[in-house]
């Protein structure tokens, strides 16, 4: 059995929901015999990847569905080997480069490139291009980028190239400059609500309406956290009741009252508890830049409207730092401390008005 | 007959950035001085290094290639041209083996058809594209490559930031500057591809094209197609043009920037909201930020310099892969 989130991921353009027009759009795309480079983004879990597959399944038909997984070894030029899973049908390829870190240059200029000397060999394919899906494009280093730019021009004829990225703001601009760009919006509240509906329809859910309303609102536009709740709540409790409790992740309830801690106490015996606390997080594998991010914003609830906007500013700052920096644990440490610092003075301050 | 119709089909197939790339100097659009200089190089049997840089899309690679085709034909190409780019290997190793092997032979003969219909000058000629990628080292190591075999061969070097090209190799290179293509050039080509390709586009869709494409005739071109593929046989509108090119509603970003002076912080946080989830860019948000910024006559100079200082810590902070949520939140304070 599999999960929600698999069983009803729409495996044709038309059955997708949300997001009509560019529905039309993909359709015909699709349909011509062209295909430009995509660039598809969005933010996560609206539904990129389902619409990839779906359109190289109307471009080159069910036999895109036969996906075989091997792992291909490359070797660096300073002779480290590496490996990597690829994903391939007789059409297309799908492949993760960030998965191998700073060696996703030697992927790039060695994969993609024999794949783009080679011709499409299926003389009853209906197209005479293959497709190289690219997931986590936003990962791509620069070097790899720069990699891709002759590649996608040279090689038009056997190759087209779909870039998978959360933004394109770590997008290089020649590689902008060379793809239709796809935006693919987050599903707005109503569409999730359908959508839970049908699927809970299928399944002989009676889901509530209400509580239907509040997993949109909860899951912020990401349909898969939706869905993944929808199958945790059936888990949990059946029949479903419209009062149920969301049930929701640890890290955060735990992050929940890290926030709490800072915001109701700033002194320097606190500042020790936090430590203590972040570094547990750390521990658990919950990258430091949600933390900071997940932090800020609940922070953000609990103070006053007159100081949120200092706080952001030292908020970005402190995430800056901490994608340059290499010791995470310093620079969320400093984070706090500013934070700390800055809301006892504002605090005192206020009392001394009075 | 079935490869006739594959090769056919193929040539359909190309992208029109491809299929419309200039195949002499004389096609390529706007670039006027550095075309008059390279005709001149036709005529005579000389040829300087050449360091040609500029922003994407204004013609550079077309430039050189045009220029490799009517110097050589399509036969003679092949043995007298290296193409190199950064989809190559081009570590220290390559330009110590492969550049210098390349350099260092003897330049092939033309035989006689072609040497009656092209110039055919004694040299060869190797393309290092997207030089500003390749390393510190790798440069260097070109220095004196570059010198020894000046005989009989000549090194162009394509990039788009010269100041990551070193010193010495750019004082050894003749250079051009290419500019971004004036409204005028990009129309006229622009129509031209139209033309061709029987598309039906009004002049204030092209128009629009040509604004969000900003001087880059690659960009232009390519959301020509795009838009012409999206669009299959009616006409296209003018939001099309938004879509493609991912720019966001001005609308917008004018309520933010509306938001961000009045400090209100739960609208900013709203309005922050929509923007993500609705998928946009933040860069490119940044980019129409200041534009609406700049083009603001009620906000004071003082205000707009401290806006358009944060708006350039944002920006460095995105590249360097910060969290577009937070930074963009960040702009509300300063």
């Amino acid at each position: 059995m599999s999960l929600y989130v698999d069983k009803h991921r729409p495996s044709e353009l038309k059955q997708l929901t949300h997001s009509k027009s560019l529905t039309s759009q993909l359709m015909k795309l699709g349909s011509s015999l062209d295909l430009p480079h995509l660039l598809i983004y969005g933010p996560s879990g609206v539904g990129k990847k389902t619409r990839i597959l779906a359109l190289l399944k109307q471009i080159f038909g069910n036999s895109v569905e036969k996906i075989k997984i091997d792992q291909r070894v490359f070797q660096t030029p300073a002779g480290k080997r590496l490996e990597l899973v690829v994903c391939s049908s007789n059409y297309h390829i799908e492949i993760t480069p960030s998965d191998v870190g700073i060696y996703d240059r030697v992927v790039v200029q060695d994969l993609i490139k024999e794949l783009a000397q080679t011709q499409q060999v299926d003389v009853n394919s209906k197209r005479s291009f293959k497709v190289v899906v690219i997931n986590e494009a936003h990962n791509l280093s620069k070097d790899a980028q720069h990699g891709l730019r002759r590649t996608m021009e040279k090689y038009m004829g056997n190759l087209r190239v779909i870039l998978c990225s959360n933004s394109t703001s770590r997008i290089l601009s020649p590689i902008r400059s060379r793809c239709l760009l796809i935006r693919v919006a987050s599903p707005s509240i109503n569409e999730i609500c359908d959508i839970l509906f049908e699927i809970s329809e299928k399944e002989c859910l009676n889901l509530p309406e209400k509580l239907s309303q509040r997993i949109a609102v909860y899951c912020n536009g990401n349909l898969r956290r939706a869905l993944l709740i929808l199958e945790c709540l059936r888990v949990k409790q059946f029949p479903l009741s419209s009062d149920m409790e969301i049930v929701t992740t640890d890290w955060e309830d735990f992050l929940e009252s890290v926030a709490l801690m800072i915001v109701e106490e700033q002194s320097p015996q606190r500042l020790l508890l936090v430590r203590g606390k972040l570094y547990e997080a750390l521990a658990h594998c919950i990258p430091a830049e949600v933390i900071l991010k997940t932090l800020t914003l609940l922070i953000l609830e609990k103070i006053d409207d007159n100081f949120k906007v200092e706080f952001v500013k030292e908020a970005a700052l402190y995430d800056h730092r901490l994608r340059l920096g290499t010791k995470h644990i310093m620079h969320l440490e400093a984070f706090v401390a500013k934070f700390m610092t800055m809301y006892k003075k504002y605090l005192v301050e206020l009392m001394s008005d009075f | 007959m079935v490869k006739k119709s594959n090769t056919e089909a193929k040539k359909l197939n190309l992208p029109w950035i491809e299929k419309y790339r200039p195949n002499s100097i004389e096609q390529v659009s706007s670039q006027e001085e550095i075309v008059a200089v390279l005709k001149k190089a036709l005529t005579s049997d000389n040829l300087p290094h050449m360091l040609f840089y500029g922003p994407p899309g204004t013609g550079k690679t077309s430039t050189i290639l045009a220029l490799a085709k009517e110097l050589y034909g399509p036969e003679l190409i092949k043995s007298r041209v290296l193409e190199l780019n950064a989809s190559d290997e081009r570590g220290i190793s390559v330009v110590r083996e492969k550049i210098k092997n390349f350099a260092k032979t003897n330049v092939t003969i033309a035989n006689k058809e072609t040497k009656n219909s092209y110039p055919c000058p004694p040299y060869k000629i190797i393309i290092l594209d997207e030089a500003d990628s390749m390393t510190g080292d790798a440069q260097s190591a070109l220095r004196r490559v570059m010198e020894n075999y000046s005989k009989i061969t000549r090194f162009c070097l394509i990039c788009n930031y010269i100041s990551r090209i070193i010193e010495p190799l750019t004082s050894r290179c003749a250079k051009f500057r290419f500019k971004p293509l004036p409204i005028d050039s990009m129309k006229g080509r622009l129509k031209f591809i139209c033309e061709k390709e029987n598309l039906d586009c009004r002049d204030n869709v092209i128009e629009s094209l040509i604004k969000v494409s900003d001087g880059d005739l690659r960009k232009g071109v390519m959301f020509l197609q795009s838009a012409s593929q999206l669009y299959k046989d009616e006409e296209i509108p003018m939001s099309a043009v938004n879509e493609i090119s991912g720019s966001i509603p001005n609308d917008v970003v004018s309520q933010f920037l509306n938001c961000c002076l009045k400090k209100k912080f739960s609208e900013f946080k709203k309005i922050l909201d929509k923007i993500q989830n609705e998928g946009y860019s933040g860069t490119q948000f940044l980019i129409q930020f200041q534009e609406l910024l700049m083009e603001n006559e009620e906000i004071s100079s003082l205000e707009k310099s401290k806006l358009s200082i944060k708006v350039a810590q944002v920006d460095k902070s995105l590249v360097d892969g910060s969290d577009e949520y937070l930074q963009l939140m960040s702009l509300i304070a300063v």
